[in-house]
């Protein structure tokens, strides 16, 4: 089954169209990196997913449901990281676990295995009594990351999760997202090369709201006859042609 | 549930920010020293100026004047920062953030106007039951300030918050509310605006039920109630049409 499936998804602001009749199919279980320049559309196409915006035109399946009708229905197989920090500031990574799990209903018992859980997987035992506001950029996006996962979502949506980190902090990142990978659906937006390289298991490519290709990034690079999956990019986006 | 969730996580946002603590309960609590210092200073022949029994309700509706600004920070914050935007996607019910940014401030707000009368007993204010009521008066009017703040905190970004509610609002408050002097004095537009307001009213409201008369209350309940209740219908529309962008 298609974990997600886009039929001619638009989304226009005003005179802007940011999404353009998109056509798009993830399928269960894949790691399936947007990659594109600033303005490319990628986190429009990710809030119209999320159930964050509605479709100007056409329409999204994840899990058989539609975006434009059956959001109820969709939001609990749902995880989202947002581009930009989503942590309640002045309290503390515990407390911002134990918030999103009691606003979803956890029982105390379900709360604290959870705690656990999400504690040992991502490494957050050093922070969890710290501030969330407080923290590096890289602790900030691990604790959005976790809280993300509470619900055991079927479908991640992991929104430029690198963007403005450090080396170190970035490859710890990667390697959270690598764990991942097999066992829920993700969708990774990136405008970093190497990073929907390195992860994805297929590579889509937008520019000016539209999908041009959309492949392994073996597939990409052998498609326009290029070694390097960034010479790749810039031949794709560059040419605009559809592949 | 999810509201109570909620509703806890935003108390702490506003009680763990020493700004919040430093304005809306160590600010009220210095001008009611200073004034009570100023009338104490007064030679006898000299007129009243601010009596205790007058002064404590009007600081204390001061005091509540911060709580536009608290939420309206807390919701732009939660808007500027992403936040929301995780939180939209959890079974969270649009009616449910309303109550959770409105009722944590409730409680806070009773505490805040409770510190300012016992601040107030060591200056001469004379304590009697009737001054309780007091309390009751507190909702209403913690009502429209914390209307005014989810309002403003729908519609700006923190930047616009600071000035609107941090300077303008607080500015607005105190000039038209009978705290520090009398609009019939100045007369005129003046006055007519004053009463045109609410924050006059908040004030007449506390100072009425301080004495327990309630016949004196009543009218400016209505003001408060019902310019409470606009501006909170106003909110809501406001949260939902920035929910739905």
């Amino acid at each position: 089954m298609d974990a997600i499936r886009t039929e001619s998804i638009t989304k226009r602001y005003k005179e802007l169209t940011a999404v353009d009749h998109l056509d798009l199919t993830v399928r269960e279980g894949e790691l399936f990196g947007l990659l594109g320049v600033n303005g490319a559309g990628k986190t429009t196409l990710i809030k119209m997913l999320s159930c964050l915006a509605e479709p100007t035109e056409g329409d999204a399946y994840l899990l058989g449901y539609s975006v434009c009708r059956e959001k109820n229905k969709i939001k609990p197989f749902l995880g989202v990281s947002p581009q930009e920090t989503a942590v309640a500031p002045n309290l503390t990574v515990r407390e911002n676990l134990n918030l999103l799990m009691g606003i979803h209903g956890f029982s105390k018992e379900k709360r604290e295995e959870k705690l656990k859980e999400l504690t040992d997987g991502f490494g957050l035992a050093p922070v969890l009594n710290r501030k969330a506001g407080k923290l590096s950029g890289g602790w900030q996006r691990r604790a959005s990351i976790a809280l993300a996962l509470i619900t055991e979502p079927k479908i991640l949506f992991l929104d430029e999760p690198t963007l403005g980190l450090d080396v170190l902090a970035r490859s710890d990142l990667w390697e959270l997202i690598r764990a991942l990978k097999g066992k829920i659906t993700i969708i990774l937006t990136t405008h970093y090369m190497e990073e929907a390289e390195e992860l994805s298991d297929r590579v889509g490519m937008m520019k000016d709201g539209k999908l041009l290709a959309v492949g392994t990034p073996a597939e990409l690079k052998e498609s326009v006859g290029a070694e390097k999956f960034e010479e790749a990019f810039i031949k794709i986006v560059k040419g605009g042609v559809k592949q | 549930m999810r509201t109570a969730w909620f509703s806890v996580r935003n108390a702490k946002e506003i009680v763990r920010d020493p700004l919040n603590l430093g304005f809306g309960l160590g600010f009220p609590l210095v001008l009611l020293l200073l004034l009570s210092a100023i009338q104490a200073n007064l030679p006898d022949s000299a007129p009243t100026m601010f009596e205790i029994s007058a002064l404590t309700p009007g600081i204390a509706v001061f005091g509540l004047s911060f709580f536009t600004l608290f939420s309206a920070l807390l919701i732009s914050k939660d808007r500027g920062s992403a936040f929301l935007s995780r939180l939209y996607t959890t079974p969270l019910r649009p009616a449910e953030f309303i109550l959770g940014y409105t009722l944590p401030l409730l409680p806070i707000a009773l505490a805040q106007t409770a510190i300012c009368y016992l601040a107030a007993l060591p200056f001469g204010l004379h304590f009697s039951p009737s001054v309780l009521l007091v309390l009751v008066a507190t909702l209403p009017n913690a009502f429209l300030y914390i209307a005014l703040g989810l309002l403003f905190g729908s519609l700006l970004n923190e930047k616009q918050v600071g000035g609107v509610c941090g300077a303008l609002l607080t500015n607005l408050s105190a000039w038209f509310s009978n705290i520090w002097f009398d609009p019939k004095l100045v007369g005129g537009w003046f006055y007519q605006i004053a009463k045109a307001l609410p924050f006059l009213h908040a004030v007449e409201l506390e100072r009425a039920m301080q004495t327990a008369d309630l016949a004196a209350a009543l009218p400016h309940l209505w003001w408060v109630l019902g310019y409470g209740v606009g501006i909170f219908g106003l909110a809501v529309f406001a949260f939902f049409k920035q929910m739905k962008q």
